[in-house]
């Protein structure tokens, strides 16, 4: 049995991470965009979509969460320092609790403020809360707090795998974007 | 032998206790008028809270029991405050225009046990429609519960125009559940 780290990313792990960042940059848009809307079908119907898209990728990010436990990721180059290494995994556990956090802190707050979910209008979700207005003011504040924590943790991640890629010649970035892997090398 | 006769004095027991619960004022407290709409398949709870009953009915005489209803539209809660406006608006109930809903009982005949019918004429804005609601009638202590529920459909009476008069977001049928409780008659 081979129990040397592995060198790269399982093609499921690479699918995983970019459909969830897909469906966050979405339901992230939506998001800020459908709650100044007035009051109309189409507020409700948006407000439905973000709940539902929410909902799938908090699954998937259990899956995600699954398969990581289970499929360790390959170790980051040695060339990087100690301090920029751990830095790095720290902010990935971060990223990895926002990402169970935020649509928790969605689906408590619609519950709390009366909401239920029904994913895709079928599966209704049990109601974690019972009404509160106070409370689902307050867990509004919340999953807006979480999530421009992850907007900004997010904004660090990106612009720290673009500069590897590009100052240190190291191949992070095409360790998730394996069409950079061929040219890094040849 | 003593199977049919056990029966016929759980009945005559039952029968009494209910006559006994000749109903008296309403207890505006404790009695509620909510509804259940549906907005993208998702149940969501409403209320009105103001509203006056004005009752009489024996059960050993159901036909000529009388109910009037008249709701204060504006007193309703629809879930949010934002929701609230919405559906006080023109769109909506048009409290404005329409600040009262009534419902006048034409008939009201027994189902049997403690399940009644009432068919009444309920006007909301400027319709007026045929409406039947089964209920119960059960007593609770010196005072007796009437508890019903029926459906309407919103499109009957305008209530939703405009951006909301098609039925995919929020649904036409409603669902309207009234609990009153009434006092026993003094005297
Ligand atoms: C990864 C998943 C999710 C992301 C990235 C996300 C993102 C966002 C963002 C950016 C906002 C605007 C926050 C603000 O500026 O105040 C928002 C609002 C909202 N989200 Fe989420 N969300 C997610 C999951 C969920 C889930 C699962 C639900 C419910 C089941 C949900 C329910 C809501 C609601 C109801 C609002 C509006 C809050 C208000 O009107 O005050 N979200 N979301």
């Amino acid at each position: 049995m081979d129990t040397s780290p592995p060198t790269r990313y399982t093609d499921t792990a690479i699918a995983l991470h970019w459909l969830v960042a897909l469906g966050i940059l979405g339901a992230f848009s939506l998001g800020l965009y459908m709650q100044d809307l007035p009051l109309s079908p189409a507020k409700l119907k948006l407000y439905s979509y973000h709940k539902w898209a929410g909902v799938t990728i908090f699954l998937l990010v259990l899956v995600r969460l699954f398969w990581r436990a289970t499929h360790p990721a390959p170790p980051l180059p040695s060339s990087m320092p100690v301090w920029q290494r751990r830095l790095a995994t720290s902010m990935h556990h971060l990223l990895y609790a926002l990402l169970v956090c935020i649509p928790l802190s969605g689906w408590l707050m619609s519950s709390a403020k009366g909401f239920q979910t029904v994913w895709f209008g079928v599966l209704p979700l049990p109601d974690l809360l019972t009404k509160d207005k106070a409370l689902g003011d307050a867990l509004a504040d919340v999953h807006q707090f979480l999530n421009l924590s992850m907007a900004t943790l997010v904004t660090v991640h990106v612009t720290a795998a673009i500069r590897h890629h590009l100052h240190s010649g190291e191949a992070i970035l095409a360790r998730m974007l394996p069409f950079l892997r061929n040219k890094a090398r040849p | 032998m003593t199977r049919p006769i056990l029966a016929v004095l759980a009945g005559c027991l039952l029968t009494a206790s209910v006559s006994a619960a000749e109903v008296g004022a309403i207890l505006a407290d404790k009695s509620k008028l909510t509804f259940v709409s549906k907005q993208m398949g998702v149940p969501v709870d409403g209320e009105f809270r103001k509203f006056t009953v004005n009752m009489n009915f024996d059960p050993a005489k159901p036909d000529a029991g009388r109910a009037q209803i008249d709701i204060d539209m504006a007193s309703v809660d629809a879930g949010a405050a934002e929701t609230n406006e919405e559906v006080t608006s023109k769109n909506w109930f048009n409290v404005k225009q329409f600040p009262k809903a009534t419902f006048v009982s034409s008939s009201v005949k027994a189902l049997g046990g403690n399940r009644f019918e009432v068919a009444g004429k309920l006007t909301i804005r400027d319709k007026t429609r045929d409406v039947v609601a089964p209920f119960t009638m059960t007593p609770q202590g010196p005072n007796t519960l009437f508890e019903g529920v029926f459906t309407l459909r919103r499109g009957d009476f305008g209530i939703g125009q405009g951006v909301w008069a098609d039925f995919d977001t929020v649904a036409n049928e409603v669902q309207i559940r009234f609990r009153l409780l009434t006092a026993a008659k003094k005297g």
